[in-house]
């Protein structure tokens, strides 16, 4: 199976994929959430029928001193209001206002408020988080792969490869921001940080087939190497992440609480392109990084 | 690889496979008490050893399972000291300011309230199960109830309770019991205007100098002039601070406390007479509640996703890898009493995200087995007996095993760390149970996995790879 040979057809695939999600990102804008930005996320319900107009509960808000409120309807009845921090003071104004307008029962489904300091804080946390891992998964690498000629190779192209996960993921977000306005939380720092840990995983396993056939097969062509590794580690590759992780997931997605679920799409796509730019990404970059094939690329023109 | 060459191979298996392992009984053994003791641990709510002897427990802990505020609801806060964020915060008054809250909220009768540092100017406060937020706010925030109390002749010990009659929402109050001395309040903290740390005019002693509001002066004039040479105590939350003795009649509305105050406690003692009990003054800078509903709907469908993802997981392991499949299976199941058992005993909050990373370590567990197996079989293809495949496959696949498992335990340990410093509770749970889960997925993987697979081989002499082994 040669799989190396087809590399420039996988990055022009992994392109395909990344570059609509970021467009759509890149309308949309980052959804933060309120983790991130602060504010506050209200969510209520009432009791049949008697939920107010989005325009009573603006003047509600209005009336707290609040009106940047966004009132949005879930598909199970109740309202969500977003709305920039709201103390635990005028939650009660509000909640009491909501009551005598609507002449109806309230019941809070949900209440996040986060103060504007603390969300600038996690938003700084949250980059070291992402930075200081990768940095240390990838010092790791290197320091694993020392007796290898090029450590340093592998740990890039470990590094390219997770940065094309992160891709993929935001790529994913912004498809779902866009259809179903989903929202960057720490719920989904958490699965893209797992992602992060994972993604390298697998590059590891891949590599480490190459570290042990290089000592082995010395003789061979670097680029026959690299493939026959990938190979030999694909049936695990297949039955870990499709047969194991993926069905766990899958199961998670489609039959989890709400609460789970973007969260466990996020993990199943991001676990599943873990993998497969340990294949089609981080070795096929290896070889071409041995061959330094970019001296050709524009020689050739478009024969890629 | 054709099938003509596959059926040429002869298997070896009579003579050395008793040595595949070595202590092969004590592998058992040890197996055996460490699935009994998880067992335990996982079926039942407490743990008590009884001293024969005296019929004394000698040990008791309770295990109960805890639920996360995602699972049953309730209430989360994040509290902040409300003091410039240059300035330093010394880590023992965030934890006394930690531990006062605790005591609070405890009198609030509310159930498994935790109450957590987070980074070192932050309290997590949770209250599973809790609806109403409003009392749980206004206890934690409130600066505590100082009085100054005429105790006569009597010098109570520090730390004491005491009865007085005052009460904050002006009804009388009733002793408990009868016997109990109720001690009358001259005046409330609400009238102490400013309070600083001196020296006396020698210099050397530390006292604690005060000045009052102008009715609070008036009250205290009276007082010392009518009472010199009796207590007056100083309760904190009806718990006495200290007892000084009324020296001179304090008739300026400024006065000092002295006693053998250390330059120390005469600070904190400031303190707790500037902020009440808090040593810092908190604010909420977050707050988080969960409806009931969502929560349980949330649990069960989560938990059935995980059993039926499981059942689809362990019937692909035995119909693809058929006996090593099976070894794998049963060490999965090993794995997740033993993970469970821990997680009961170090009394691990349960969260969705906990839940969900148990499962991707499970994923992590099966990996590793995965890699073995896959191992074993290339070794099996290529000619070599069962016990050398066994044993290749084992040390082969340990390299790449130990360094991705490794990248992932590095990954758990940020994600922590950055869930630690926020409250972001959700956050730490998924890492714990993601970081603990690698780490005993390893040993199931590597030990009990191994050890089960040399017993089956024993047992069942397999004679045919392709039925065996999925070849």
């Amino acid at each position: 199976m040669n799989i190396l040979g087809k590399r420039y057809i996988f990055f022009a695939l992994s392109l395909i994929l990344i570059v609509p999600g970021l467009v759509l990102l890149g309308i949309k804008g980052l959804p933060l959430s309120i983790d991130f930005t602060g504010g506050t996320l209200f969510e209520v319900s009432f009791e049949e029928g008697k939920t107010p107009e989005t325009d009573a509960i603006l003047s509600i808000y209005d009336a707290a001193q609040i009106n940047d409120a966004q009132v949005t309807a879930t598909e199970n009845g109740s309202l969500i209001i977003r709305s920039s921090f709201l103390t635990n003071e005028s939650r009660d104004v509000v909640l009491n206002a909501l009551r005598e307008a609507s002449g109806s029962e309230v019941a809070v489904l949900k209440f996040d408020s986060v103060g504007p300091s603390i969300g600038a804080q996690v938003t700084q946390r949250a980059a070291i988080a992402v930075a200081v891992s990768s940095l240390l998964v990838v010092l790791f690498i290197i320091w694993s792969f020392r007796k290898v000629p090029n450590a340093f190779r592998y740990g890039v192209c470990a590094i390219l490869a997770m940065i094309h996960d992160i891709a993929i993921i935001l790529s994913i977000t912004g498809i779902g921001a866009y259809f179903f306005s989903w929202e960057i939380d720490s719920l989904f720092l958490t699965a893209l940080l797992t992602v992060i840990g994972f993604s390298m995983q697998d590059t590891i396993v891949v590599f480490d087939r190459i570290r042990e056939n290089s000592t082995i097969l010395r003789r061979v062509e670097y680029e026959t190497l690299v493939n026959h590794s990938i190979v030999q580690t694909l049936q695990r590759s297949i039955n870990t992440q499709l047969m194991t992780v993926e069905f766990l997931l899958l199961a998670l997605a489609m039959f989890g609480g709400i609460t789970l679920r973007e969260f466990a799409i996020i993990l199943l796509v991001g676990l599943l392109s873990g993998t497969y730019s340990s294949i089609f990404v981080a070795a096929p970059i290896l070889v071409l990084w041995e061959k330094r094939e970019w001296t050709t690329w524009f020689g050739r023109g478009a024969s890629a | 690889m054709s099938s003509a060459w596959r059926k040429k191979r002869h298997i070896f298996v009579d003579g050395d496979i008793d040595c595949m392992i070595r202590n092969l009984t004590n592998r058992i053994i040890l197996i055996v008490m460490i699935i009994a003791l998880a067992l335990w641990v996982d079926l039942s709510d407490e743990i008590k050893i009884i001293n024969p002897l005296s019929n004394e427990p000698l040990f008791l802990q309770n295990i109960e399972p805890r639920l996360g505020l995602d699972l049953q609801g309730g209430l989360q806060v994040l509290l902040e000291a409300d003091i410039p964020a240059d300035q330093q915060i010394d880590s023992e008054s965030m934890e006394l300011a930690r531990s006062i809250v605790q005591q609070r909220t405890d009198a609030l009768g509310v159930n498994e309230n935790l109450i957590q540092l987070a980074g070192d100017r932050r309290i997590v406060g949770e209250f599973p199960g809790l609806a109403d937020t409003e009392s749980v706010l206004a206890i934690i925030q409130q600066t505590g109830l100082l009085e100054f109390v005429d105790t006569g002749d009597f010098n109570p010990e520090d730390g004491a309770t005491l009865f007085t009659d005052y009460s904050p929402t002006g009804e009388p109050v009733t002793l408990p019991e009868s016997g109990e001395v109720m001690y009358h309040t001259i005046m409330t903290g609400a009238e102490l205007d400013s309070i600083t740390v001196g020296t006396d005019q020698l210099g050397t002693n530390y006292v604690i100098n005060f000045t009052l509001k102008s009715e609070g002066a008036k009250i205290f004039a009276e007082h010392t002039s009518a009472n010199a040479g009796k207590f007056l105590t100083i309760l904190l939350d009806k718990q006495v601070i200290s007892a000084p003795i009324i020296n001179d009649p304090i008739t300026s509305g400024q006065g000092s406390i002295s006693g053998n105050f250390t330059a120390e406690s005469a600070n904190s003692f400031a303190v707790q007479l500037r902020y009440g009990s808090l040593p810092v003054p908190l604010k909420v800078v977050e707050t988080r509640i969960i409806g009931p509903t969502l929560g349980a709907d949330s649990l069960n469908k989560s938990l059935i996703a995980g059993l039926i993802g499981m059942a689809i997981v362990a019937m692909f392991m035995i119909l693809y890898y058929r006996m090593p499949g099976l070894a794998a299976v049963l060490s999965i199941l090993t794995y997740a009493a033993i993970a469970f058992a821990i997680f009961k005993w170090f009394h691990f909050t349960l969260t969705l995200p906990a839940i969900a990373g148990f499962l991707l370590s499970t994923g992590s567990a099966l990996d590793a087995n995965i890699l073995i197996f896959e191992r074993i079989k290339e070794e099996l293809r290529s000619g070599r007996s069962i016990v050398q495949a066994l044993d290749l496959g084992w040390t082969r696949a340990w390299s790449s095993i130990r360094d991705s498992n490794l990248s992932a335990i590095i990954t758990a340990i940020i994600l922590f760390w950055f869930g630690s410093s926020f409250g972001a509770t959700i956050v730490k749970g998924f890492s714990l149970t993601l970081a603990l889960g690698v780490m005993i997925s390893l040993f199931t993987a590597i030990y009990i996995t191994r050890t089960l697979l040399v017993i089956f081989i024993n047992a069942f002499k397999p004679k045919n790879l392709d039925a065996w082994f999925g070849l």
